[in-house]
């Protein structure tokens, strides 16, 4: 019935706190960027939704979307890491995730695999990262063909600041 | 009365109920912990409650057994007394017996004829028994006298429960059909509860319900009620449950998304041809209305809820303040939503203290007053209009406007020019400032000014309103208003910039439209904000693109895309009337689709800031729509905040060029309530009695000073047509306008004041006549373009009157439209001939094309001042001659820019007209006699050195204007 009791089972314990992670990513694309999130975080995927736009809205918000009767609000992820926006064509995707401030939906350009991470792997975000996104990045994994940047998701919802 | 008996008694019997079965468990609980003092505890407060009921209800046979029971569990309690498994079964009997009796009670309203004496008895003894007591000596035969002094000793330790009870006990009544009316059965509902002490651990559904009599006592002999009344009764204890307020929210949650899912249906039917589907549709609406008004139901309390507390508050401070209150109470059973109640609770309470301690007065004071020396609050709550009231009078001293308007000098919330220019009305809403109180002594109570103004932003975060009304010597009254629910409620579902917003019901007023025609009759612009004319009145105007920065809709902004040049709208507007703090304004919109039942939703943290929206909701189509906060779009838009710049404007510095200090008449002339002139311009007021008019020459004239003064009544410019003859004053008002050799008097309803302050203009009137609007002492003010009206009223009478400045072009060069007209209606009365120029640019284009003889620029010319046309014309052979009088905003302007006057032929203050054309006549005469006048330093008005910031001004008679 509602979006929360449908994924509590298995995320009711999930504790904001990423730095004891599942060690479980959800993955995703913003332009050339290859992000994580922990897997607990996340409420469900779903494709482009009609939006609500609202003016006088912090530019990030992309809209408003009914998600099965709870209003979430849409953050465009290009936006927030001040990125080239998407090309016309592409719809994004929606990454809805649970935050303080209930539920967050980010819109990303592609959804990747959950992948198994080896903590071994984790190391600082590089320096020579768009400012922004290390702004954002809590760290990086290094896998066999590519980097995943750990995504904060509190400071990615949080824009209070910027 | 007899209702309300039986309401009590069902109370009562609910309540004793589930007492008694929890009793069982806790007697036989303690049989296994004999030395639990807490179970000990909660069966002794059990038994006391059902006692102390009794005793008030007068089932005397039930008092007398449980308050025996009672004295028996105060020894246990005590540690007088082991509990031996003989006890426990003794105690159990008198549960049982209570049972009986409440079986009766249920069935006919009677105790029964069985007196349990045996059992009395036995519980006596074995009360009486104890070694102990009998050592001590303390407890003492049971005699009647004994029996009600451990009762008061009881009642003394269960007012600890006191206030659980109470609550209980309203939540109880809250379900059924509370018809509490006055303070008797607010009292009564009290006092019944404050006996029912109650751990507040106790919510669970009794499980067995010993409702059946289970004992085999025959049916009451006496059955003097009908059977339908005896089942009636039987099953008052089935009646009610108890459900967790949790369930409660859920439900509600559930049901707003059945509002929205069946909205949805509905606008899906709306759209097909399906007999079938409308059928069923139109069933979902009906059920679904009807379970909506339910659950809503079930979250309704009576507000005697809130208000059972307050005859404690009241009597309370009473006793400290050594006053005499009288608490009534009316509407005691109206009912709000369980979150309103919470969220008015505080507020309340603190009102009702508020009146006892600062409104009522002394009992000595009162009767100096001549009133009674016992002062009433009175509480009053009934709905209207979709809307709780509830309103807290008291017939106290009432609040003294002066005092408050002194208070808010001394606290620093106002400086005292400001509190000057306050309506009382304004100047009693001072009482909801942060920091605020009149109270002459801070006592426990109140007096240190926290408190109203949290009251006021409680009530209205919720949506509701305050209101104060007061009679000096007779009492206050507190009005707030308040919404039924927040959950559901009715909007009005607008469009613009191709978005949907829903208005919430409450804050709407009125919808208007105006065709394309009409448009630019209504809609002005005054102080840089469109306003709509209304009925008579003015409506400030927001356009709702404009303040969501929304792109336009077609042709609906007011933006520079809306409005043609002379603020004249050129298709059709939408506007909709809300309401918020008590003021009006209009918000254009798009388009005006229907009115919802919305389901507020809130908005994510990330959108919390946002004070234009009260939250969301879900409409039809399963799209989100925007709630709008109408007052922070009021605010947004600037049309709520005028009024209190414009306060601070006249109180701080002279901060804007725009606006100018000049002294102004004020009068009313026909539905135009407030009119302006400049002083200057004004000879006298004279009023003449209506017999002296006669007719000359078809206009109306009178005999003055030995000489013939032609009237113009103003009605007659400014409305052609619309002047009653008859309705005229008698004596007629009469402005004097004079220009030496000649005068006219324009004929004017009435005089209102004349006003000296920082004016802050801004838009030419379409209307002929008038030169535009600006806001004068806090209220929009029509200037009179008196050029026209003398033209208008009595043709050809200044013309060709050989006026020194005849035929002469003269170029005015000035920023500002309004100084310009001003300075023009001066010139043009004195016979020149006027070009206007609005800056440099303009000023050298008229140069160009036209012939001028004279130029009058002033010195804040845009858009570097005067200084740069001066440069300009001193190149130019042909313009090098041409005299420029340069007019300065003040005397002190005046002086600062000496240097830049020795570069003008002469420099005057704008709007002294005398002095100007003074001055232009002496230049005009100069060019004539072919040489140029050099600057005359001494020819700026030299009384306007000893008022530096002001128009010189003189309102006698002037010999002449050239």
């Amino acid at each position: 019935m509602n979006a929360t009791d449908q994924s509590a089972m298995h995320a009711s314990a999930a504790a904001p706190d990423e730095t004891q992670n599942s060690g479980q990513f959800s993955t995703f694309f913003v332009a050339d960027l290859f992000f994580g999130v922990d897997v607990l975080r996340v409420q469900e995927v779903l494709r482009y939704q009609q939006m609500t736009r609202v003016p006088q809205a912090p530019e990030v918000i992309e809209g408003l979307i009914n998600l099965r009767g709870q209003i979430v609000a849409a953050i465009d992820m290009r936006r927030r890491l001040r990125l080239p926006r998407r090309a016309g064509d592409r719809t994004p995707m929606n990454m809805v995730l649970r935050s303080d401030g209930g539920a967050v939906s980010l819109l990303v350009d592609e959804i990747g695999d959950v992948l198994d991470v080896d903590a071994s792997s984790f190391e600082r975000a590089p320096r020579n990262l768009n400012p922004v996104a290390r702004e954002l990045v809590r760290g990086v994994y290094k896998l066999k063909d590519r980097l995943l940047l750990v995504l904060d998701a509190e400071r990615a919802v949080d824009f209070a600041s910027t | 009365m007899q209702d309300q008996d039986q309401e009590v008694i069902r109370e009562f019997l609910v309540e004793s109920h589930e007492n008694l079965s929890r009793l069982d468990e806790e007697i036989v609980e303690l049989e296994k912990h004999p030395k639990d003092e807490a179970l000990l505890a909660s069966i002794f407060r059990t038994i006391h409650t059902i006692k102390g009921t009794c005793g008030f209800l007068a089932f005397t046979t039930l008092e007398r057994i449980t308050h025996r029971a009672e004295s028996l569990l105060s020894q246990l309690r005590d540690g007088r007394r082991e509990l031996t498994p003989a006890l426990v079964s003794l105690i159990l009997e008198t549960v049982d017996a209570t049972r009986k009796v409440l079986a009766s009670i249920e069935r006919s309203g009677e105790e029964g004829t069985e007196q349990f004496e045996e059992l009395a008895a036995r519980l006596g003894a074995a009360s009486q028994m104890t070694p102990e007591a009998a050592e001590t000596g303390l407890e003492a035969p049971p005699t009647i006298t004994a029996e009600s002094g451990a009762a008061r000793h009881g009642a003394e330790r269960g007012t600890t429960d006191r206030a659980t009870a109470t609550d209980r006990a309203t939540n109880e009544s809250a379900g059924t059909e509370s018809s509490g009316k006055n303070v008797t059965t607010a009292k009564a509902l009290e006092e019944a509860a404050s006996e029912a002490a109650v751990p507040p651990n106790c919510a669970a559904l009794p499980e067995s319900r010993p409702a059946e009599p289970k004992t085999d006592e025959p049916a009451h002999p006496d059955a003097r009620k009908p059977e339908d009344e005896v089942a009636k009764s039987s099953a008052a204890a089935d009646a009610n449950i108890r459900v967790a307020v949790g369930l409660l929210d859920k439900l509600m949650d559930l049901v707003g998304e059945l509002v929205l899912t069946r909205n949805q249906i509905l606008q899906f039917n709306s759209e097909r041809e399906d007999a079938a589907l409308n059928a069923t549709a139109q069933r979902l609406n009906l059920i679904t209305s009807e379970l909506q008004e339910g659950v809503m139901k079930t979250r309704m309390q009576p507000i005697g809820m809130v208000w059972n507390k307050l005859p404690r508050v009241v009597r309370d401070i009473a006793v400290a303040l050594g006053k005499q209150i009288r608490l009534e109470m009316d509407g005691t059973a109206t009912e709000l939503d369980r979150t309103i109640i919470e969220a008015i609770k505080d507020p309340l309470v603190h009102l009702v203290r508020n009146s006892c301690d600062h409104g009522i007065e002394t009992p000595e004071a009162r009767i100096r007053a001549g009133k009674a020396p016992q002062g009433k609050l009175m509480l009053r709550a009934y709905h209207e209009g979709g809307q709780v009231n509830i309103e807290i009078g008291d017939d106290g001293a009432g609040i003294e406007v002066a005092r408050v308007k002194r208070k808010a000098i001394e606290k620093g919330i106002l400086r005292p020019e400001q509190a000057e220019k306050l309506s009382d009305r304004e100047a009693l809403n001072l009482i909801f400032q942060p920091g605020f109180s009149t109270a002459q002594a801070v006592t426990n109570i109140s007096g240190r000014g926290v408190g109203l103004d949290v009251v006021k932003s409680h009530i209205e975060r919720i949506g509701g309103v305050v209101d104060v009304f007061t009679q000096p010597g007779e009492g206050t009254t507190i009005k707030l208003k308040i919404p039924l629910t927040l959950a559901i409620i009715p909007g009005l579902v607008i469009t613009s910039g191709g978005e949907r917003f829903v208005i919430p019901q409450v804050s709407l007023l009125e919808l208007i439209r105006l065709e394309g025609d009409s448009s630019d009759k209504h809609i002005e612009q005054v102080h840089g904000t469109p306003v709509l004319r209304r009925r008579g009145s003015l409506l400030p105007i927001a356009s709702l693109n404009e303040v969501l920065k929304l792109s336009e809709g077609q042709g609906a902004g007011l933006g520079a895309s809306g409005w043609n040049r002379s603020g004249v709208l050129q298709e059709a507007v939408n506007i909709v009337v809300l309401q918020a703090e008590d003021r009006q304004f209009g918000l254009v919109v798009d388009g005006i689709n229907d009115t919802q039942e919305i389901v507020v939703k809130p908005l994510g943290k990330q959108l919390k800031g946002l004070s234009v929206y009260a939250g969301a909701t879900i409409m039809g189509d399963g799209r989100v729509a925007l709630i709008l906060d109408v007052l922070g779009i009021g605010q947004r838009s600037g049309v709520l905040v005028e009024s209190r710049e414009q306060t601070r404007a006249v109180a701080g510095e002279k901060t804007n060029p725009e606006e100018e200090q000049q002294r102004l008449l004020l009068f009313r002339a026909g539905s135009f309530e407030r009119i302006a002139v400049p002083l200057s311009l004004v000879a006298r007021l004279e009023e003449f009695p209506r017999r002296l008019i006669e007719q000359a020459g078809g206009c109306k004239v009178v005999q003055y000073r030995s000489r013939i003064l032609p009237l113009v009544p103003l009605r007659d410019v400014l409305e052609p047509g619309t002047a009653d003859p008859d309705e005229i004053a008698d004596p007629l008002q009469v402005v004097v306008f004079s220009d030496g050799g000649r005068s006219v008097g324009v004929v004017v309803d009435q005089i209102l004041d004349v006003a000296e302050q920082t004016v802050s203009v801004r838009q030419k009137s379409v209307r002929e006549g008038l030169l535009g609007s600006a806001v004068v002492g806090n209220r929009v003010t029509d200037f009179l373009d008196l050029n026209h009206v003398l033209r208008a009223a009595s043709r050809g009478w200044f013309e060709g009157s050989g006026e020194p400045g005849h035929g002469r072009k003269v170029l005015v060069a000035e920023g500002s439209a309004f100084s310009r007209g001003l300075i023009r209606s001066g010139l043009d009365m004195a016979g020149y001939r006027v070009l206007e120029a609005a800056s440099l640019d303009d000023a050298l284009r008229n140069l160009e094309q036209e012939k001028i003889d004279l130029v009058v620029a002033s010195l804040d010319l845009p858009p570097s001042g005067s200084a740069a046309l001066i440069t300009a014309m001193r190149v130019r052979p042909e313009w090098q001659a041409i005299p420029v009088l340069a007019l300065a905003d003040s005397a002190e302007h005046l002086r600062l820019r000496g240097e830049e006057r020795s570069r003008v032929g002469d420099c005057q203050v704008k709007f002294d007209c005398e002095a100007m054309l003074a001055s232009l006549a002496r230049l005009a005469s100069a060019v004539a006699s072919g040489r140029e006048s050099s600057g005359q330093e001494d020819s700026g008005p030299s009384s306007s050195g000893d008022q530096p910031s002001r128009i010189a001004v003189e309102t006698e008679s002037r010999p002449s204007w050239a």
